[in-house]
């Protein structure tokens, strides 16, 4: 008997506009370059709110789209920059499989080029890895407009520096992704969410208490006094689980973790300023004015909150931790947390490495470059 | 370009000149240069290239280690790196014009926070060290390479080690949350962070396997997982190497990530059956072993479906461990798979490539021809699970010209591993041993980007100069020499 394996051109199942090569591409990124003109990478623009300053062309990545390669029996899929997010969660949907890092969606044009610069993962990122854990490899265009492959198709590939991991969360100020490489998981046979009144002490401790021990535990959220805890995997198991953590069963779960993960629960609002802080799981309650949600078992706090940026931030390293700005009208502040000098004058290098004459997504991701 | 110095016989005067320097501030003990004291570490696992380094320095402190480092790059000594010494890809060969940084006195575990399961330690804290600390606690650390008795988690670091559990629980780079570590100008940078991500680019992730070419590790922040409930294994015998492919995609298409799922082909099961008596059958093809692991409902449901799966897949024979000494008796023969095999042959050869799972029938295929090409034999032991395969070529040293074709042998493999869609190196590094064959894998372009990333964090190119990244003018060699592979490999190394 052979290996099952399934290929899918994306071009057979649905119709796409007018697609680029990457040689256009390249030739968009030599004549910027030769002007000096800063480019804008922009995808589906569902997360033209995150970062810094929008400056540049556009240099639109949904002409550069599709399922290149899909291989259940392999776990991994290759996809083009530009191919909905939506588009890959079917077609690996169907196959029984996910994207293990639930990426968030904040529209339903998000593409994957814009998830893997963003960086950012949903609720099963402590359980299952994050965006950078699950990518395998990478095709993209640096700042001088050469294509570049980094990583691949396999598990495991120790060749080379990891610059494949590098680009991701990097805001497209490194390169402009063309494929990306990613693990495939399988959809677990079975998921309940149960639900306990808490306070938010009682919360953390519980929290980081049940993922010191063996439990089918994949997603975790604390908001206005609950704690939401997602049991995933083998029907008996899950049962078992749930008769040992107690608790109510929500109804449906699913949506539940929907809304967590794409921002729409009612804690979340478009017109708040938003803090995401990142920092030990075990971390107290924040002592901070504003309201709070926290994920992946205490380590992600989402802070709704007036307060001077320089008393979350400084709140955040003591914690070990770093805080992003991450929905605001003024980010005057700076969106992401400021690096000590060494790290600082290591990122402005590599910066230089990858694109010398910085045009790409200038002053996105920090005011220095 | 960055520099690059190639090794050397040793200058005494500079010798002298730099010992003393670095004596300045370290006691004489941890500074060595005496033939008999330095000749333990010529050499990393990769016994066939040693070098003597110039001088070895113990570091005992970070602030050593900065110290030292700075030493070097106002002098322009290049420096290699060594925990350990257990890996397999020539990484930790000594220059012989260069300080060979010792970090195997950096043996302590800093804190174990067990609510917040992580394990601060210095970088020459052994791997297993880490999950016999953690163990009290109901924890553990999970990537367990095979050396993981005597490796170290900074060597595991440099590296990005996996080991038999990898599948599901990933890498070094999945398993760490922050470095402490320090550029070759003594600046000491805090990568990552306490929570799950920090500010910036993913240093941590360029960093990890970059083989001691960008800075020098002096602190780990490792994950710690709770200990599965239990674990069990299944043991399948197929006569035909193909259907236990077979086998394998099945099991992944079922939506099954198994704890480990390890496969041997006939000469490797064999070797292992007369070494360690795990109970294997030694007139099949290949056998498969597969484990289930979580909590006792996971592993009942699990173990159920991989049976049916295996029996579907056409296994002659299927047999599931029945208690936790049967399951390690069965793993004692694929941990004993290198061993096993150095019983049988006077010396081998590891190979290391990873290729796509459903092209290994085909690969199998091509390595017993080659087996007959160069007249030497091959038992390949398969990390089956993510498609990371070692094959071990069996030579004997002594025999004039054995090494020769067995390095060309091997050269073959791993351009075997390119062509099929794969890596030259899945878990155990470039290092010295398979540089050329960067050339094969990568273009220049991207070549040249990896010496722009080394020359990021390390100027003058003093950091392991030679190792993981070839030059453009050494690829321009390798393809010249390309088609009489075998003759005259690696001429500028020292053969001992």
């Amino acid at each position: 008997m052979s290996f099952v394996s399934f290929v899918v051109n994306a071009f057979y199942l649905n119709q796409k506009p007018v697609q680029h090569t990457v040689d256009q591409f390249a030739q968009v990124i030599r004549k910027a370059r030769a002007r000096k003109q800063p480019l804008r990478i922009r995808g589906g623009g569902t997360k033209d709110f995150y970062g810094g300053e929008l400056t540049g062309d556009v240099l639109d990545t949904k002409t550069y789209s599709g399922i290149v390669e899909y291989e259940p029996t392999e776990l991994v899929i290759t996809a083009r920059a530009g191919t909905p997010i939506a588009e890959i969660e079917a077609a690996m949907r169907e196959r029984g499989q996910m994207l293990g890092f639930e990426p968030p969606h904040f529209g339903d044009s998000s593409t994957l080029g814009g998830c893997i610069a963003a960086g950012l993962s949903g609720p099963r990122r402590p359980h299952a890895g994050s965006a950078r854990d699950l990518v395998l490899g990478v095709r993209m265009l640096d700042g001088k407009g050469s294509d570049l492959r980094f990583g691949g198709q396999v598990m495991k590939n120790v060749a080379g520096y990891d610059v494949s991991r590098l680009m991701v969360g990097s805001m497209g100020t490194l390169g402009m992704l063309l494929e990306v490489s990613m693990k495939a998981l399988p959809i677990p046979a079975s998921e309940t969410t149960l639900c306990r009144e808490n306070s938010p002490g009682e919360a953390i401790e519980l929290m980081n208490d049940f993922a010191g021990k063996p439990l089918p535990i994949t997603a975790t959220c604390y908001v206005e006094n609950r704690l939401y805890i997602r049991l995933s995997g083998a029907e008996p198991a899950v049962r078992a689980a749930l008769g040992k953590l107690g608790g109510e069963e929500v109804r449906d779960g699913r949506a539940f973790w929907k809304q967590v993960r794409d921002h729409q629960l009612d804690f979340f609002r478009a017109d708040q300023v938003l803090w995401r802080i990142s920092l030990k799981s075990t971390s107290p309650p924040l002592p901070l004015p504003g309201t709070q949600l926290l994920e992946w078992n205490g380590a992600l706090r989402w802070l709704d909150s007036d307060a001077e940026a320089s008393v979350i931030r400084d709140a955040a390293t003591r914690l070990g931790g770093h805080a992003t700005l991450f929905r605001a009208r003024n980010k005057s502040a700076g969106v992401f947390h400021p690096l000590g000098p060494a790290l600082l004058k290591l990122h402005r290098r590599l910066k230089g490495t990858f694109d010398p004459d910085g045009i790409l997504n200038r002053g996105r991701m920090y005011s220095e470059f | 370009m960055s520099t690059v110095i190639e090794a050397s016989a040793i200058d005494f005067e500079r010798q002298r000149e730099v010992a003393a320097a670095l004596r300045a501030f370290m006691p004489e003990s941890s500074v060595m240069f005496e033939r008999e004291d330095v000749q333990p570490y010529e050499c990393d696992g990769l016994s066939a290239y040693r070098q003597i380094p110039m001088v070895v320095a113990l570091a005992e402190s970070e602030a050593q280690v900065q110290r030292i480092l700075k030493v070097c790059h106002e002098k322009r000594v290049p420096v290699v790196a060594r925990g350990a010494g257990t890996g397999l890809s020539g990484g930790a060969l000594p220059l012989g014009n260069g300080v060979l940084l010792s970090l195997a006195k950096l043996m302590r575990i800093l804190e174990i926070d067990t609510e917040a399961r992580t394990a601060r330690v210095q970088p020459g804290v052994r791997n297993l060290a880490i999950s016999e600390a953690a163990a009290p606690y109901g924890l553990y650390y999970a990537p367990d390479p095979s050396s993981q008795i005597a490796c170290t988690i900074g060597g595991n670091v440099a590296e990005n080690s996996g080991g038999v559990h990898c599948l599901k629980y990933g890498l070094t780079v999945h398993n760490i949350l922050k470095l402490r570590a320090v550029t070759i100008e003594g600046e000491l940078l805090e990568i990552g962070s306490d929570g799950l991500d920090a500010a910036g680019y993913d240093v941590l992730a360029v960093m990890t396997g970059s083989e001691g070419m960008l800075a020098v590790i002096t602190e780990v922040t490792v994950k710690l997982l709770p200990k599965p409930e239990c674990a069990q294994v299944v043991m399948a015998a197929f006569d035909d190497v193909e259907k236990a492919g077979s086998a394998v995609a099945n099991i992944i298409a079922a939506g099954i990530i198994p704890a480990g799922l390890e496969m041997m082909d006939q000469a490797a099961t064999v070797a292992v059956e007369h070494f360690v008596h795990a109970g294997y059958p030694t007139d099949v093809a290949g056998i498969l072993l597969c484990e289930s692991d979580g909590t006792q409902e996971e592993v009942a449901e699990e173990v159920r479906r991989v049976e049916a799966l295996m029996e579907h897949s056409g296994a002659t024979l299927i047999r599931v461990s029945q208690t936790d000494s049967e399951r390690l008796k069965f793993w004692a023969g694929r941990k004993a798979a290198f061993p096993a095999v150095g019983r049988i042959s006077p010396d081998y050869y590891c190979m290391d490539g990873t290729i796509p799972r459903k092209r290994l029938a085909e690969v199998l295929r091509r390595i017993a021809e080659l087996e007959r090409k160069y007249g030497l034999r091959c038992a390949n032991v398969f990390h089956a699970g993510d498609g990371n395969l070692h094959p071990l070529i069996l030579y004997d040293a002594n025999e004039p010209g054995e090494l020769e074709r067995t390095e060309a042998f091997g050269g073959e493999i791993l351009e075997l591993s390119i062509k099929v869609g794969g890596t030259i190196t899945g878990e155990h590094g470039v290092g010295i041993e398979k540089v050329n064959h960067m050339c094969v894998q990568f273009r220049t372009a991207e070549l040249e980007l990896f010496h722009a990333v080394k020359r990021a964090f390390d100027e003058y190119g003093l950091l392991n100069p030679g190792k993981a990244v070839p030059t453009l003018h050494r690829c321009a060699e390798f393809g010249r020499k390309h088609v009489h592979v075998g003759q005259e490999r690696f001429p500028d190394l020292p053969r001992f």
